[in-house]
């Protein structure tokens, strides 16, 4: 039925890519672990994001797909985003 | 069965039903950013109290299931790799390997949810109760959030039982496999909302 090539990809391609989420998850505990306070959740937080950026771009295809499924992931996200900075405009200057 | 019922049967299209899940998991993701929305203004009202509730939580049960659910995000993964190549025998060690590491996860959830209860702590307990709003609301999060997700852990295992049998069937071959990589991409959600999970709950200590 479908007339265009699949793109397959590597095992390695994916083991690496664990490696490095494994590595992401080790440092984010290791930060806040040691006493940090408010910018080892943010840190947390930003390595958070990384990490699902790579399971998006990688495990989930969006790297090798068609673009339309990129564009929408982030479109997704940017609402996401906007509702957060829009409720904490709200409850920030209360 | 005549000939031209049979020819429309075979139709398919995979590019639609891969949009079609892809639709779903926006509305996944909104749904559960809505909650983390909840989290972040509760804990913005509550820091001390959910910085205190959050000890809590055992941050190596929490590792050891972040471990679990990546390492099982790779397998699915590699289960898409493995049936393009028409190896049928490790895509199918592969989906095994999903799901018992899926169980896993929700054998430490259980010892998790137990330990928590056996303590008094469960949402509208009398203990939280004298704990106060801010442990009664990281607490209620905490079971809603954990026990949502543990449910789409649930779904995406029967999910992924169905393309098992598929498989073994050959139902699902190298060019016929949209099924098995909806039901990785469905995997992989839950992956990315536990990756959130993880530090808001169990890391903020």
């Amino acid at each position: 039925m479908s007339d265009k090539t699949h793109h397959i990809v590597p095992y390695r391609t994916y083991f690496l890519v664990l490696v490095l989420l494994l590595t992401f998850t080790g440092i984010s505990v290791a930060v806040t672990q040691i006493e940090l306070s408010r910018w080892a959740t943010l840190a947390a937080l930003l390595l958070a994001s990384t990490k699902s950026a790579v399971v998006l771009a990688v495990f989930m295809h969006l790297k090798f797909d068609q673009r339309v499924y990129k564009v929408m992931a982030i479109f997704v996200v940017l609402v996401i985003t906007a509702v957060i900075v829009l409720t904490f405009f709200d409850y920030g200057f209360r | 069965m005549s000939e031209t019922l049979s020819h429309q049967a075979v139709h398919r299209d995979d590019e639609a039903s891969k949009l079609g899940i892809w639709l779903f998991i926006f509305t996944e993701l909104l749904f559960f950013g809505g909650l983390f929305v909840t989290y972040a203004v509760y804990r913005h009202a509550n820091k001390q109290a959910f910085h205190l509730a959050a000890m809590e939580l055992d941050v190596a049960v929490g590792t050891i299931n972040t471990v679990i659910l990546l390492v099982s995000s790779m397998t699915i993964a590699m289960a898409t790799t493995s049936v393009q190549k028409k190896d049928k025998r490790t895509t199918l060690i592969l989906i095994w390997i999903t799901l018992l590491l899926a169980l896993a996860f929700l054998v430490n959830k259980y010892f998790e949810w137990s330990g928590k209860i056996g303590h008094g702590i469960w949402p509208g307990s009398p203990l939280l109760e004298d704990l106060g709003r801010g442990d009664t609301l990281f607490f209620g999060l905490y079971f809603f959030m954990t026990g949502l997700h543990a449910l789409h852990i649930i779904i995406g295992m029967v999910l992924l039982a169905v393309v098992l049998v598929r498989v073994q069937k050959d139902r699902i071959t190298f060019d016929n496999f949209q099924l098995l990589e909806n039901g990785g991409l469905y995997w992989h959600l839950v992956d990315l909302i536990w990756i959130f999970l993880f530090p808001l709950f169990y890391l903020i200590a």
